[in-house]
């Protein structure tokens, strides 16, 4: 088998932008591995626009969003083998791999870039109580289905959870001819984006009741109906049950980035984004091992997928070329009032020159008005910058300059936190 | 006259916005924060248009449907009868992105194109 | 006309078939699901109990120890998963004690084999994440962990493959004696034998009270489980009872052999032997009574949550006997049914084979290999596998790490997956954390081309279970 000095593992957004720039930053032996028939990853079902907006300045499909990523990866003849799986990562770099032509096989890069991306929660970590029939599906699952094999799940229809591609999922349904009841969401605000709640449900009609989940699913070969309770601090409240009849529920509570091979290879795992810990260079605990994209922590926009994976590109190429960079001291990155988590959680000062800027990206834990966003340095302050919003459903990013980073005397810590404007 | 309350799309705030409409004309927009709030209610109300995306029914390719789009947005009344003006479309595979499905969608001008290649099975 | 019918293809009915096929016979299983295993047998505990607690000189206590015995000897002949792990009965109050000797000497009187009470400090080194509470535990060594699935289908397969015949889709109705035999009312017509054996689970006690004197009641007692996630290993080595007391009986804690963690069951009596719904209340408990013994059981790795339902006697004992001419009752079996099951189906066989005086088949042949799974083979040889059969080569369930060859190979057996649950419970495709999500599209893909029907078809669990309810488009 022939030997590669990058492995990507996935071949969808973050493992086609990785593939990009490393390339560009003149590396030549790299092999993307994809488990599925195509590359694209999961923009080949996402078929609705909304995508590029950042990186190409139109509204694009997710299907000619990757197509364009594709085209890249093909003019600049970067080797790519589909249908494969990956089944090991070891901790020192041994990638496992098989498919039906190779068998099972082994390389050893100097580095790999994990882009697994990430996967739905399903309704068993629910906990949903009720019965088991047929007509429970992730929301990504139904997606597959209608947009890609032309099927319809169900018909009529009750969706739980108001993320992205439930709400994107309600509009797909009706559409195709199915009649979508209510889209409940346990929190008190919808996770998804102000213009999918308009344009997919208020468009049609659909309600959305905030604050509510499913209680009971009932039918014992298929759904016939599920009751929906209302929530108060996350308990369902008695008395106010409310049966829908419908055939079908479909789940969109959530995502969880993929990350069987990287517990295997021993990869510090964040327990917040239940992805790796990285550093500023998206670095994992293993030297050459980097993440990005959604196996690294879930986004919310899928521009933000390749810009971060180039940059992972980039760090995997300079190890690459310059070899086990030495160890220094590493700077740890806390998230207080607020921040529920950073990538990255520790910036390495003696790796960054001062022309430099160090992008922080977050979530919030909460729908927050009229805030600063603050990063210290012990009691330096690096940054400060007004948000009229904040909510958990977006992704904010900054960026620190490195300057201000190398200025600091006796740096021991980086604190990231929201301060009142 | 008449109030009409909208949630503006252009970004998170998600500014509830409250429009006072007399007949057609639009009288004021109040509740929003920026101008975009103000330009999004008077388009929305007066002229609302949305891009469709849906599938239609692939012959000899790798997947069973292909992925569409309207070329360019279409008044929003328009979403079903584009649908339904796709319902018996069938297209034979390979079939590239951009290429034109309908060249003219439900009398909008409008053309719906692919947005995905299928090759040949 | 059959020599015997047996009602019912779930563990005991299977471990009957298996057994009648080693006489000469015309066998016919009828079964009113789409496959075997869809009862009882499919959502339970997926021990082995050692057999210290059923009443002593009962012959659930006979059976259950014989069977725990046969076990490990049968799983080699099968090919299916069996763990010989040992049980803990943990007491978590001295003024306990007395129970936990009782039972201790129950199980003496019943011959389980090298029973001993283990005090705190021995405790804690076998299980480090026992409460710190925990004062003594009855620790049996012969206790074990079996997939359920594996044996059933294990036994049905092996019987098929000596001759029995399957029937699914076949809900036994009505049953009245013919000149000779039996007539038996089915959804699918009438189906004749000289000899029945009623195992139909929830529902042996309708078929039994239509033919015997003496009424049976079985009441369907429901048990609500939690299923977590592989990443769980570990956290109990053996499976953990709680000694009941004041407070009642606890759930279990277990590995599976497939190195998930088992927790439950409760223990609810409904009316509906076809509900096998959980409810919020039910889980709640079983949450709760869990972290009695076990210290941060890590419940938030839930993959499923779900519920069986026990074939309860009123009168809590196995029916396995001859209760009108020529009508064999293989009744009321509740926990430990699973452990008995080896022994089960020599007992009613036995019985059965007795009315009829069927001779032995001297080409019966007890062995049977399950499915082939390419993780225990190495790098060689499962390239070479794959370049056999390039199925081998393509992952189909990310999460259990299921090729195509295997769900092809369940679905070309007999009897054979014919749903996503069938192929979900003979190689464990869609059973890991991401619940089928990711294969449940493609495992309908491989259902509907290997058994040529259109991909609409393709269901859940049979009958109206359709995953399909349209094409797009198919009515704006």
């Amino acid at each position: 088998m022939k030997q590669y000095d990058l492995v990507i593992i996935g071949g969808g957004p973050a493992g086609l932008a990785a593939a990009i720039s490393a390339k560009k930053a003149g590396i030549d032996d790299i092999l993307i591995l994809e488990r599925d028939g195509e590359l694209g990853g999961i923009l080949n079902q996402c078929i609705h626009n909304g995508f590029g907006l950042h990186t190409f300045k139109e509204e694009l499909t997710g299907p000619e969003y990757a197509s364009r990523f594709i085209a890249q990866v093909q003019e600049l003849g970067i080797e790519y083998k589909l249908n494969t799986m990956v089944l090991e990562l070891s901790h020192e770099k041994t990638v496992t791999a098989m498919n039906r032509t190779d068998g099972l096989f082994q390389l050893t890069p100097k580095a790999v870039i994990l882009a697994m991306g990430c996967r739905e929660r399903p309704r068993g970590a629910l906990n949903i109580p009720g019965s088991r029939p047929a007509g429970i599906y992730t929301a990504g699952t139904a997606q597959r289905l209608v947009n890609m094999e032309g099927k319809l799940p169900g018909r009529k229809v009750v969706i739980l959870g108001s993320g992205d591609i439930g709400l994107i999922m309600a509009r797909r349904m009706t559409l195709e001819g199915a009649e979508v009841k209510v889209v409940a969401e346990l929190m008190p605000y919808s996770g998804g984006l102000k213009r999918n709640i308009v344009q997919c449900l208020d468009d049609f009609g659909i309600p959305l009741k905030l604050s509510h989940t499913v209680v009971d699913i009932r039918g014992r070969d298929r759904v016939e109906g599920i009751t929906l309770a209302r929530v108060e601090q996350g308990k369902p409240v008695p008395g106010t049950e409310e049966f829908y009849e419908c055939d079908t529920l479909l789940l969109s509570c959530g995502l969880i980035p993929e990350n069987e091979l990287s517990r295997g290879a021993q990869v510090t795992l964040n327990p917040v984004t239940n992805g790796p810990s990285v550093n500023e260079a998206l670095e994992t605990n293993i030297p050459g091992v980097f993440a990005a994209g959604n196996v690294l922590h879930v986004h919310d926009l899928v521009d933000y997928v390749s810009e971060e994976a180039a940059a992972a590109g980039v760090h995997a190429a300079a190890y690459i070329q310059s070899g086990n960079a030495p160890d220094t001291q590493s700077i740890p990155l806390h998230c207080q009032n607020g921040v529920r988590y950073s990538v990255p959680t520790a910036i390495r000062p003696g790796h960054l020159a001062p022309e430099d800027f160090v992008t922080v990206r977050f979530r919030v834990d909460n729908v927050y008005k009229n805030k600063r966003i603050a990063v210290y340095a012990g009691e330096t302050k690096l940054l400060s910058k007004k948000r009229n919003v904040l909510a958990p459903g977006e992704m904010e990013t900054i960026k620190l300059s490195a300057e201000s980073i190398l200025q600091v005397q006796d740096l021991t810590e980086i604190t990231l936190k929201l301060e009142d404007a | 006259m008449k109030t009409v309350n909208l949630t503006c799309i252009g970004c998170p705030l998600g500014c509830q916005l409250t429009v006072q409409m007399d007949g057609s004309e639009i009288v004021s927009v109040t509740g929003n924060t920026c101008k975009t709030g103000d330009r999004y209610a008077r388009k929305e109300l007066t002229a609302p248009t949305r891009i469709v995306t849906t599938t239609v029914r692939v012959t000899g390719g790798t997947l069973a449907v292909v992925s569409v789009k309207t070329a360019a947005d279409i008044p929003k009344g328009k979403i079903f009868a584009c649908i339904k003006a796709l319902q018996a479309v069938e297209v034979p595979a390979p079939i590239s992105i951009g290429q034109v499905i309908l060249p003219d969608v439900a009398g909008t001008g409008v053309a719906v194109v692919a947005t995905k290649n299928i090759p040949v099975k | 006309m059959y020599d015997i019918i047996i009602i019912g293809a779930g563990v005991s009915g299977c471990a009957i078939a298996r057994e009648l096929s080693r006489r000469k016979g015309n066998f016919l299983v009828v079964e009113r699901e789409e496959d075997v295993c869809c009862g009882t047998s499919k959502a339970n505990s997926a021990i082995v109990h050692a057999g210290y607690d059923a009443p002593k000189n009962s012959l659930m206590a006979k059976l259950n120890v014989q069977g725990s015995r046969m076990m490990p000897e049968l799983a080699r002949e099968l090919d299916f998963h069996y763990q010989n792990i040992g049980s803990l009965v943990v007491m978590m109050d001295e003024s306990n004690r007395e129970n936990l000797n009782r039972l201790y000497e129950n199980g003496i009187a019943n011959g389980v084999e090298g029973l001993r009470i283990v005090e705190h400090d021995e405790l804690m080194t076998m299980e480090p994440h026992i409460s710190k509470d925990a004062v003594a535990a009855l620790y049996a060594p012969s206790a074990g962990i079996v997939c359920p699935f594996g044996l059933t289908y294990a036994l049905a397969e092996n019987a098929a493959k000596n001759g029995v015949s399957f029937q699914f889709d076949t809900e036994v109705t009505h049953v009245q004696p013919i000149d000779g035999g039996w007539a038996l009312d089915t959804s699918k017509g009438t189906l004749t034998a000289k000899v029945v054996i009623n195992a139909a689970g929830v529902h042996a006690d309708e078929l039994h009270n239509q033919v015997s004197q003496e009424p049976m009641t079985i009441v369907p007692r429901r048990g609500d489980y939690f299923l977590l996630d592989r990443s769980t290993e570990g956290h109990v080595k053996h499976t953990i009872f709680q000694l009941p007391d004041r407070f009642g009986k606890g759930v279990l804690v277990s590995p599976t052999v497939h190195g998930n963690t088992i927790v439950g069951p409760t223990a609810i009596d409904i009316e509906d032997k076809d509900c096998t719904a959980t409810t919020q209340e039910g889980l709640d408990l079983v949450r709760k009574k869990s972290a009695v013994v076990i210290e941060d059981l890590p419940l938030r790795q839930t993959i499923t949550s779900f519920a069986g339902l026990r074939a309860h006697d009123t009168r809590h004992r196995f029916t396995i006997e001859e209760v009108a001419p020529g009508f064999v009752d293989c009744a009321g079996i509740e926990s430990p049914g699973l452990s008995c099951s080896p022994a089960i189906g020599v007992m009613a066989a036995q019985i059965a084979g007795d009315i009829l005086n069927l001779e032995d088949d001297p080409t019966f042949d007890g062995t049977r290999k399950g499915i082939l799974d390419p993780k225990t083979l190495s790098p060689e040889q499962r390239s070479q596998l794959i370049a056999e059969n390039p199925a081998y080569g393509t992952v189909i369930c990310r999460c259990e790490t299921i090729t195509e060859g295997e769900i092809i190979d369940a679905i070309r057996r007999t009897p054979g997956a014919r749903s996503i649950d069938g192929v979900k419970r003979r190689t464990r495709a869609g059973m890991g954390r991401c619940q089928g999500g990711f294969c449940s599209p493609k495992v309908m893909e491989i259902l509907a081309r290997e058994r040529n029907v259109p991909l609409d078809e393709i269901t859940k669990s049979g009958a109206g279970s359709k995953l399909i309810l349209g094409t797009n488009k198919d009515h704006v």
